[in-house]
């Protein structure tokens, strides 16, 4: 997508948009419009008691805000891990979006950068942190350029008591994963770390290191200053608050959309302006997540637990509508050659067995026709997913094994007779071009 | 993982380059892939294996191959 | 002294123990060198290179043992024990004398670090481990400099066969390392 086009869509029961209700302005939030909007900032002025910052971390378990990252981690658990350790801590706010297909986070930290700077004071708060980094890919200069402009207004009005340092990290995939952040943070290259230990435990310094996504933290901004009870007023009781979701693809009006958690993808497909042409599947969860048909996928609750029992996965929230004249199989045949190039080469499974795979997607997607490349590709999966030190790997199998499953009458066709017209649709699915991606390891 | 089992084996991947000791000094456990980077058929280790997978542990050039006691809680 | 310690016999012990010695280096550094490239052949595994390496490694340090013990109470010359360690601690042909000892010295680091691999890490391990390629050198030279059987042709012929088969295993790792980087 080039540009980003935001929904003001109200339902009249909900208040809603959140996180995003200034955002349709197409520039940064000042502090003084965001003050004016949220109301002021919730620790100016607070007592700094290991108590009261016990009794936030227990607000946050009553919300049920869970990661917004893609993994659904309870925030709550995930804070206690950090603060029961001793010594001064660390919190890292991750804004690295790498996947192609996201932008939520891009349009939470250009538009409502304060959400986000409350959020990181907050948690470091909570987990006794005496350091914190907002970390987003070094190439975004024009992200960089609005945090530090933010930062710089916070320290003008001497709000938050914990410094926040606006990093740029090297702009690889897997660049954003948690121990990734915090290997770069400690002078490496920024490349995932085997675990144990886990940052929580040893992270930046040596030191207990919480690691949370920007949106989650822009949703503890909000829970700090209206409470458990508002946060859970819109979603499930299983699975509370609202959440950013990215639509692309063949909709009307692709965008960010913040949804209730629980809302059906039909509905939140509507509220993207419905099909804009006859749909075959959704890819819902990004490059991580995966297919699911378009008969079956309209009811699937957007919750981590819906989209997991009906064979997808919530990932980063992501929603790309595949137009039946399209080929899933070479869209995912792409997506896994870019996956593939974007490992760290650190692990033998992963650098020698993406390549193989993608290899024998190709095969399948484009020149198909000699009924091998289904068994290759399910002799490869095995060989692949679980033996990596991070969970790269495992997100592009999880990806081929929900095609070749949702596509399987057309993988079946493009192995025996040869690949469908869809493959000379232009593609769909983002992919960084190779000149954009002019950035390498630390 | 089988009765009486208190220890089972971990490679760190990122340590591991492949050299293939591990699955010469303990076939039972180790196999290759086809690329030469170890899969662990079942982690748990036999008591009967213990010393073979000791040494399998020591032999390895890059001290990627690791042995873990069993804890309770789930990973 | 109720025995005689200054016959020719220790003499012979403590060169035929140092001859020894500089062959199992030599060997020890072959097998160091083949485990590294990924040595193996149809009838010989992969653990077998490192299980030699391993032991001939350990070997090395027993007959370097003889070779000091009967050096020092040999009463024919006055080598302190200490003459072992440090270099320069005698004034029998101090600067080959001294070359053993550092050699000595780098060996016993060698070894013990790779006794205890397990809680080193493997990057400091292998960091240190290096300078087994300063150590087979000083060992030689020292051999070389104290010069008691330079004039004895199979005794030449020894150290010139150590020489190349430790310059055959250096050759072969680089050429193999360049041809796998190439690829």
């Amino acid at each position: 997508m080039s540009t980003i086009v935001v929904s003001a869509y109200r339902t009249p029961t909900l208040p809603m948009p959140r996180l995003i209700a200034s955002a349709a302005q197409h520039r940064p939030a000042g502090l003084d419009e965001h003050e004016r909007l949220y109301g002021p900032t919730p620790l100016r002025g607070r007592p700094r008691g290991r108590r009261a910052a016990k009794g936030l971390i227990d607000l946050v378990e009553r919300s049920g805000l869970t990661g917004r990252g893609g993994a659904g981690f309870p925030t709550a658990r995930k804070m206690r891990s950090v603060a029961s350790r001793s010594g001064p801590a660390v919190v890292i706010a991750n804004g690295a979006e790498g996947e192609p297909a996201s932008v939520k986070d891009r349009l939470l930290l250009t538009r409502a950068p304060h959400l986000i700077l409350d959020g990181i004071a907050l948690a470091a708060y909570a987990v006794g942190a005496n350091e914190a980094f907002l970390c987003v890919h070094a190439q975004e200069v024009d992200v960089l350029a609005t945090l530090e402009d933010a930062v710089a207004e916070r320290a003008g009005a001497r709000l938050d008591a914990v410094p926040v340092q606006v990093t740029g990290i090297p702009g690889r995939y897997v660049s954003s994963e948690q121990s990734a952040l915090v290997q770069y943070l400690n002078g490496g290259p920024g490349k995932p770390t085997f675990s144990p230990p886990r940052p929580h435990e040893r992270g930046v310094n040596g030191r207990p290191t919480l690691v949370n996504n920007v949106e989650t933290l822009a949703h503890l901004a909000l829970i700090a200053r209206y409470g458990d009870n508002w946060f859970r007023s819109v979603g499930l009781a299983s699975a509370p608050g609202s959440t950013l979701v990215t639509v692309d693809g063949a909709v009307a009006r692709p965008g960010v959309y913040e949804i209730a958690m629980g809302t059906p993808l039909g509905q939140v497909m509507l509220q993207a302006g419905g099909p804009s042409e006859p749909l075959q599947a959704l890819l819902v969860g990004g490059y991580f997540g995966a297919w699911l048909p378009a008969e079956t996928a309209w009811p699937v609750p957007m919750t981590h637990a819906g989209l997991k029992a009906a064979g997808g996965a919530m990932g980063a929230g992501i929603i790309v509508a595949l137009p039946a004249t399209s080929c899933a199989l070479a869209e995912t045949a792409r997506v896994v050659s870019y996956l593939a190039e974007e490992t760290a080469a650190q692990c033998g499974p992963c650098m020698f067995g993406l390549p193989a795979l993608a290899d024998a997607l190709i095969d399948l997607a484009y020149e198909g026709g000699r009924g091998r490349a289904i068994d290759q590709i399910a002799t490869l999966i095995p060989l692949i997913e679980r033996r990596g030190a991070c969970r790269h790997p495992d997100g592009a199998t999880q990806l081929v094994v929900s095609a070749l499953t949702a596509f399987a009458a057309d993988a079946r066709r493009h192995d025996r007779q040869g690949p469908c017209p869809g493959v000379r649709r232009a593609p769909l699915l983002p992919v960084p071009r190779d000149e954009d991606r002019e950035w390498d390891w630390a | 993982m089988g009765l009486g089992m208190r220890y089972r084996l971990r490679v760190n991947p990122i340590a591991c380059s492949g050299h293939g000791m591990c699955a010469e000094l303990l076939p039972e456990i180790i196999e290759i892939d086809p690329w030469g980077f170890p899969i662990l058929a079942s982690p748990g280790v036999p008591p009967g294996l213990m010393g073979h997978a000791k040494r399998a542990v020591d032999a390895c050039p890059t001290l990627a191959l690791l042995m873990e006691e069993i804890t309770d809680q789930a990973r | 002294m109720s025995f005689s310690l200054h016959g020719p016999g220790l003499w012979y012990a403590t060169r035929a123990a140092g001859l020894v010695t500089m062959l199992l280096l030599t060997c020890s550094v072959l097998l160091g060198v083949l485990t590294a490239g990924r040595f193996a052949g149809d009838r010989w595994p992969r653990f077998v290179t490192v299980g030699l390496h391993r032991n001939l490694s350990l070997m090395v340090l027993v007959f370097l043992a003889v070779h000091i013990v009967t050096i020092v109470i040999d009463t024919f010359t006055s080598i302190p024990l200490a003459a072992a360690f440090i270099p320069f601690a005698t004034t029998y042909k101090t600067g080959w004398t001294a070359l053993g000892a550092i050699a000595l010295d780098l060996l016993v680091v060698l070894t013990a670090t790779s006794l205890i691999r397990n809680r080193l890490g493997y990057r400091t391990w292998r960091w240190v481990h290096w300078l087994a390629y300063l150590c087979w050198p000083v060992a030689l030279a020292h051999g070389l400099g104290m010069g008691t059987d330079r004039r004895t042709l199979w005794v030449v012929e020894l150290t010139v066969a150590c020489i190349a088969i430790v310059a055959g295993a250096a050759f072969w790792r680089v050429v193999s390392a360049a041809r796998a980087g190439a690829r």
